[in-house]
């Protein structure tokens, strides 16, 4: 049965992958495009995690944990970057 | 005891996560975690601007346990408007205006209404009396006020602050 | 059973994060786009990872839960970053199909500017004194 329906999750997920990359791509504004960035990073959790149930490997954890964080810490600092104009004061 | 121990909430938080995050329950790992869920708070003490008091604990239980469900019910209900056809969507923007002071309070509400059904929380007004509320599809604005009210902010409200 | 526990959680999953991805193409203004990554996607990858923590505790080399913490930030940090990007695009008077109390955002905004530089300017102040009364005052019990 999962054999059945990773393939499909892998497609489904890889589909939103483009989605959310044709918003980054369009825009049309900046927050726009912080949204798309946030939105491809869950997403590429999504696939990571996936494909760690497909190798059976728990080694992927740890890249789904950092790019969970970095991603965050990115989206902050963009935000904070509109918000403000810079970054850090 | 304040020195030693700043946080007591918080030292078996972290431990906690230490242990997740090792994925073990060795004794070994939960001596480390609880030395760090003791380090931690002691240094970093400075940049914790309020103590956090929790009046009632069974209350933010049952809090969270709403949380759960409603994240769960909002997803579906997000779902199926994402699906449905968007130009019959009525966004709006509401004001809410807030009962409870307590900054965790706060940003816990603030929070839980960005995850429930259909709104998002955008800008808290400087003087922390009102929240601007960004509604998915709303046609009834003074029912949606009712609900947080309900809902979610009476709850915290008996958590966080003394009646 | 269990298989079938895990391909429902995998597939509702993905389904979710492709429908938030969806609504990040398919709604008309950028609030409205806001709501589909931040519910839909957060929900769909928790759903994906606790599939994943069921899967290797099934496999009987130990209960595995680490995806929980995963799950755990996901759910903390996605109202944050919402409300950021919320407050960004208000900033910016983006254009809104929803009537955007203006009036209110830009007294709002006016402030915190004021407030911004008076805090940038105690803060100045404050490096120049001697640092005595740093740091929070603790009650001492």
């Amino acid at each position: 049965m999962l054999d059945i329906v990773l393939p499909i999750a892998f497609g489904l997920v890889a589909v939103a992958v483009v989605l959310s990359f044709w918003r980054l791509l369009w825009g049309p504004s900046a927050p726009d495009r912080i949204l798309a960035l946030d939105t491809l990073y869950i997403n590429t959790i999504a696939l990571l995690v996936l494909l760690g149930i497909h190798l059976s490997s728990a080694l992927f954890f740890e890249a789904a944990l950092l790019i969970a964080l970095m991603g965050f810490i990115g989206t902050v600092a963009l935000c904070k970057y509109l918000l403000r104009g810079d970054i850090i004061e | 005891m304040r020195q030693l121990l700043p946080h007591p909430l918080l030292t078996p938080i972290l431990a906690g996560i230490w242990l997740l995050l090792n994925n073990s329950i060795a004794p070994g790992q939960i001596v480390l975690g609880l030395i760090l869920g003791w380090l931690i708070p002691l240094l970093s003490i400075h940049f914790w601007p309020e103590k956090v008091y929790i009046y009632r604990p069974l209350t933010l239980l049952r809090y969270i346990m709403v949380l759960l469900v409603d994240i769960v019910v909002a997803n579906l209900i997000v779902a199926r408007l994402i699906l449905g056809n968007p130009d019959r969507l009525k966004p709006a923007f509401v004001k809410v205006p807030l009962d409870i002071t307590s900054d965790l309070a706060i940003s816990l509400l603030v929070s839980s209404i960005t995850l429930t059904p259909g709104t998002l929380s955008a800008r808290l007004s400087l003087d922390r009396k009102y929240l601007l509320v960004h509604a998915l599809n709303e046609a009834d604005p003074d029912a949606l006020v009712a609900t947080i009210k309900y809902r979610y902010e009476r709850l915290l409200k008996e958590a966080f602050e003394k009646c | 059973m269990l298989d079938y526990l895990l391909s429902f959680l995998v597939l509702f999953g993905a389904a979710l994060t492709f429908i938030g991805s969806l609504g990040l193409v398919r709604l008309r203004d950028f609030y409205t786009r806001l709501h589909g990554p931040t519910k839909a996607t957060t929900l769909g990858v928790g759903s994906i990872l606790i599939a994943s923590a069921v899967f290797f505790s099934a496999r009987g080399t130990g209960i595995s839960l680490h995806e929980i913490l995963v799950t755990l930030f996901l759910f903390i940090t996605a109202p944050v970053s919402a409300h950021l990007l919320a407050k960004a695009a208000l900033h910016l008077e983006l254009n809104s199909l929803a009537k955007i109390p203006r009036k209110k955002v830009r007294e709002a905004n006016a402030l915190e500017r004021a407030d911004q530089t008076q805090a940038t300017k105690q803060a100045t102040d404050n490096a120049e004194k001697i640092p005595s009364t740093d740091g929070p005052q603790e009650p001492t019990q």
